[in-house]
């Protein structure tokens, strides 16, 4: 097993008791990465240089006098992580695995990355994803797919599907993805390991290259509840760099993981375990419901009666922000810049025609046209009215329940190619992790057993803010259930 | 033409709308310095310069600027206001969209008064709102490139939309003088035209005398002074004039001022015009502005210039015409009443002031903010004329002195040994000698010429360097006169 399989809490204690060394984590996130990414293909870009330059300070302040009393605080010192390819590193590439950026170098750090850096995890690399952020299965990257370690025919999710494969593959002991739509939690329900989209406005977007500003989140994929728990106490808190990022304290958060979940009132909403879901998908939801009843919390059957419009909702408005968030790659200062051009007109639509793959186009078209004078009161507009309908289906909800339960997707990972001719059904992916996006919610997805051999995931949501009693229920199912330790069986190929 | 026209043949439609610069010491959304004249992209950042992960923070100054701006204009502030992102692609815009505001501005139903033929004409604000400005492209003579200088990109803009209740070229070029006035009166902006600062593009339309329904309008740009904003309306007011009365049509068109051959040049027309896709900045949060901070914004807004100017007429009894100048900016206003902190001779401190101070100025091409002289200095120099310690022709020296030394009126007095002569016995003296030695002047006044009294005042005052009090000499001259 891979030591990066372990908890970061248990290699914080190795760290301590100087069985391991910084630079060691290091040489066996690249020794994992170079036995397994061939076959993964998770990372974009690698950071050899500088990750064992840092960890080589951070072994010089481990052998100093304060070493034990820093590991003590920092338990993310010396912690391989990898990081999405659209959150930017100053000097490191970020490419939002676009061919538009592919030679893109952000001239200053995100304000997770600082907060990272300040906490002494060490970034390994940055990882693959759809591009810009758009898919559900990693193949809109424009420069490879990534695979699912579980089995190398079928997608990792997406679009965070590399920070969900990379955990999954023992290259890292945890990595940073973003959710819009899912992009988080439906890679971690994929590949069997934790997603959290944390609160809107719970950590700063600055430095998250916009893809849907309003639904866009950071968050953490780990191997436990217990890990994503450390990571968000790190990257959570307001950011004056960050007009929409709230106000609020960030609570430690590991102090919430009792174990205790007597008397929890949990809703579980009947429209997404019903038609259309996968019969070992809904198997493996009602197991776990039973498990959280058997941990004395109390579980009933609940309905969100907007469900129907959700995709609809969210495909007018994140393909509206998007299509301005995105129109600032124009040829002119940065990225692509098309050549031979007679006109400045010219010089647009040809850099972003060469720069930007067809899925990115398409919700750039769409939006556009979602925008445009005429069409803006039927579509953008009324589509803001559905957000608010279906933002009060949970505010009803949680006026009764403390959280809300039920698959992160419909179906296990697909096979790749699988459903690339039709953007319709890819969509439908994400059915059970929109809402919460578009009602700024918190949510978790953690390994809740298999379906067809492949990791099946629960999602849970929790009232604004409420990421500690989502993360409390969160570990006392993972507490009671082993599916977390499963390991990747690596089906097609040779780990 | 206008030789035989009594009345012109259409009635002008003009409306205005107006980009002032506000002069925040740091740009609306990021930190960046507004500093001007700086080397071309080095008051830049990321945000500014729209790298891709980028987020706006909003200047809570530049919204108390506009808020400010707004109240001073009469408008209503609505308790909600957002932003809103206008998309367009062009080099100047580093995001392709730009952040202003489109359906809560901050003000809202304003209005300015403006003297029109001695009468007060009350022209309509539809609304001003708040924006980022955009970069600025040098095109290369070349016509193969052009450069792009992004220090101005980010800079706070208000943008103020009057009503189309302008009626003649003249009344837009008295809306804009008025309006400069109040915005340099609340302290925003330079307002300087000619730098930029300030920018007015113009919508004129004419229709037949008595018809409600407007005439197509096109719309002026480029216009560099307020002179040319009334060159550009007058010539478009001709032209229009002239395509109707020969029948034709007007053409909805967006035209380019060229100032320096009079005339208008057509840019684009409506056909090319944008859709701009507005829809809120989602990167953006809703401002809500309660009463406190509306009452905290409007406390900070001084005494107006219409305001002033009715007080300086019924308070100091000033002819609207000098309280007219005295308000034309606040610094002359506060000038004219810092003095009257040292005097209560208003008028004098009126006249000295609008003679000899903006004289003197206009004459050296200079501002009263470079020059030192205070209106503390000009009281008290008035206050040494009412208390007779010198002349009022002495006092024209004095004046001179301060300007240029800087040096307050009684050192220069002391300095220069300019004290009047009051001493009776000492001008006595002086006037003995002066009618001794004009016989002939002493018998032109005794053959009624009254005028020979004036030579021999002048007289003495020479001999006294100006120095003695004219009244007491006219009274010994008119004594020793009598008496001889």
């Amino acid at each position: 097993m891979s030591l990066l399989k372990q908890s970061i809490l248990s290699i914080n204690k190795k760290l301590a008791a100087r069985e391991v060394s910084a630079v060691e984590l290091v040489n066996a996130s690249y020794d994992r990465i170079a036995s397994t990414d061939s076959q993964v293909q998770a990372f974009l870009t690698l950071t050899k240089e500088q990750a064992t330059a840092r960890a080589t300070i951070l072994d010089a302040v481990l052998s100093g006098g304060e070493g034990n009393a820093v590991l003590a605080a920092n338990p993310l010192f010396g912690i391989p992580m990898g990081i999405k390819d659209n959150i930017v590193t100053k000097g490191v590439r970020t490419t939002c695995a676009s061919k538009f950026l592919e030679n893109y170098t952000a001239i200053y750090d995100a304000t997770v990355i600082s907060k990272l850096n300040a906490s002494n995890a060490v970034m390994v690399g940055k990882l693959n994803m759809d591009e810009f952020a758009m898919g559900s299965s990693n193949e809109n990257s424009a420069f490879f797919p990534t695979r699912n370690p579980w089995d190398l025919t079928a997608v990792p999710g997406g679009s965070s599907g590399a920070s969900a494969a990379s955990v999954a593959a023992g290259q890292v002991s945890f990595s940073l993805g973003s959710d819009t739509g899912g992009s988080i939690r439906q890679p971690a329900s994929y590949c069997g390991v934790v997603g959290v989209k944390p609160t809107y406005g719970r950590v700063s977007r600055y430095g998250l290259v916009a893809f849907a500003s309003s639904l866009d989140q950071i968050g953490p994929l780990t191997n436990s509840v217990e890990d994503a728990a450390v990571v968000l106490e790190s990257i959570c808190g307001h950011d004056a760099m960050d007009s929409t990022s709230a106000e609020v304290s960030t609570p430690r958060f590991r102090d919430a993981l009792t174990g205790d979940i007597k008397g929890l009132k949990i809703g579980v909403v009947s429209e997404w375990i019903g038609h259309g879901v996968e019969v070992g998908v809904r198997d493996a939801i009602n197991t776990a419901l039973k498990e959280l009843e058997a941990a004395g919390a109390i579980v009933e059957e609940v309905h969100l009666p907007h469900s129907e419009h959700v995709l609809g909702t969210y495909y007018l408005l994140a393909s509206s922000e998007a299509s301005s968030n995105l129109a600032r790659f124009d040829g002119v200062r940065y990225g692509v810049r098309a050549q031979g051009v007679k006109d400045l007109n010219e010089l647009y639509v040809r850099s972003r025609s060469e720069g930007f793959g067809p899925e990115v186009q398409r919700r750039i078209m769409l939006g556009t046209y979602a925008l445009s004078t005429g069409y803006y009161d039927a579509y953008y507009l009324k589509a803001q009215k559905v957000r608010t309908l279906i933002k009060q289906d949970f505010d009803r909800l949680f006026e009764t329940y403390d959280l809300i339960v039920g698959p992160t997707a419909p179906t296990v990972a697909f096979s790749l190619g699988a459903q690339f001719e039709d953007p319709k059904t890819m969509y439908l992916n994400d059915i059970c992790t929109i809402p919460v996006n578009l009602a700024g919610l918190p949510a978790i997805s953690l390994p809740c057993g298999f379906s067809k051999e492949m990791p099946v995931g629960l999602q849970m949501i929790a009232k604004p803010f409420d990421e500690a009693t989502m993360l409390r229920a969160a570990h006392a199912y993972e507490q009671r259930t082993t599916h977390h330790n499963v390991l990747p069986a690596w089906k097609g190929g040779n780990v | 033409m206008s030789e035989t026209l009594t009345q012109k043949p259409f009635e002008t439609v003009v409306g205005l709308e107006v980009h002032v610069e506000l002069h925040t010491k740091t740009k609306i959304f990021c930190g960046c310095s507004t500093s001007f004249g700086a080397p071309a992209n080095t008051n830049t950042c990321p945000i500014c310069l729209g790298h891709p992960g980028v987020l706006p923070v909003l200047n809570k100054q530049a919204l108390e600027y506009a808020m400010k701006a707004a109240i001073a204009l009469n408008c209503e502030i609505g308790s909600i206001s957002k932003f809103d992102r206008k998309n367009y692609f062009y080099p100047d815009s580093p995001k392709a969209y730009q952040i202003s505001q489109y359906d809560q501005p901050v003000g809202l139903n304003g209005w300015i008064d403006i003297e029109v033929n001695g009468a007060t004409k009350r022209i309509g604000i539809t609304r001003i709102h708040l924006e980022e400005d955009a970069g600025k492209l040098t095109h290369e003579s070349s016509g193969f490139s052009s450069l792009v200088d992004f220090n101005r990109v980010g800079t706070p803009l208000i943008e103020i939309v009057s009503e189309p209740e302008l009626r003649s070229p003249e009344e837009a070029k008295l809306y804009l003088e008025k309006l400069r006035s109040i915005l340099l009166y609340c302290d925003v902006s330079d307002v300087k035209m000619e730098e930029g600062s300030l920018r007015c593009d113009a919508n004129i339309s004419l229709r037949p005398w008595g018809q409600e329904k407007l005439g197509t309008r096109t719309e002026l740009k480029n216009m560099n002074s307020f002179r040319g904003v009334q060159r550009g309306l007058e010539y478009e007011e001709w032209r229009q004039a002239d395509v109707l009365l020969s029948g034709g049509k007007i053409v909805q068109e967006t035209l380019r001022w060229d100032d320096a051959k009079g005339i208008t040049i057509s840019m684009r027309s409506k056909e090319e015009a944008h859709d701009y896709r507005y829809f809120p900045d989602p990167d953006l949060v809703t401002i809500h502005i309660d009463q406190a901070w509306k009452e905290r914004v409007q406390a900070s807004i001084p005494e107006l210039p219409d305001a002033r100017k009715a007080r300086y007429q019924s308070q100091y009894e000033l002819s609207p015409y000098d309280a007219d100048v005295l308000t034309s900016t606040m610094i002359l206003a506060d000038f004219f009443e810092e003095s009257l902190k040292h005097t209560k001779d208003s008028k004098s401190a009126a006249n000295w002031i609008m003679g000899d101070l903006l004289g003197y100025l206009n004459q050296h091409g200079k501002e009263l903010t470079d020059i030192s002289l205070t209106g503390a200095m000009l009281g008290e120099m008035i206050g040494l004329i009412e208390n007779g310690t010198i002349s009022s022709k002495i006092a024209k020296t004095v004046f001179k002195s301060m300007i240029e030394s800087g040096k307050p009126p009684k050192t220069i007095v002391e300095e220069q040994g300019l004290v009047q002569i009051s001493d009776e016995g000492a001008i006595k003296a002086v006037v003995e000698k002066i009618v001794a030695a004009n016989p002939q002047s002493v018998a032109d006044f005794k053959a009624g010429k009254d005028r020979a009294i004036g030579f021999l005042v002048g007289q003495v005052m020479k001999e006294t360097k100006g120095k003695a009090n004219p009244g007491l000499v006219n009274q010994l001259i008119a004594d020793a006169l009598t008496n001889s």
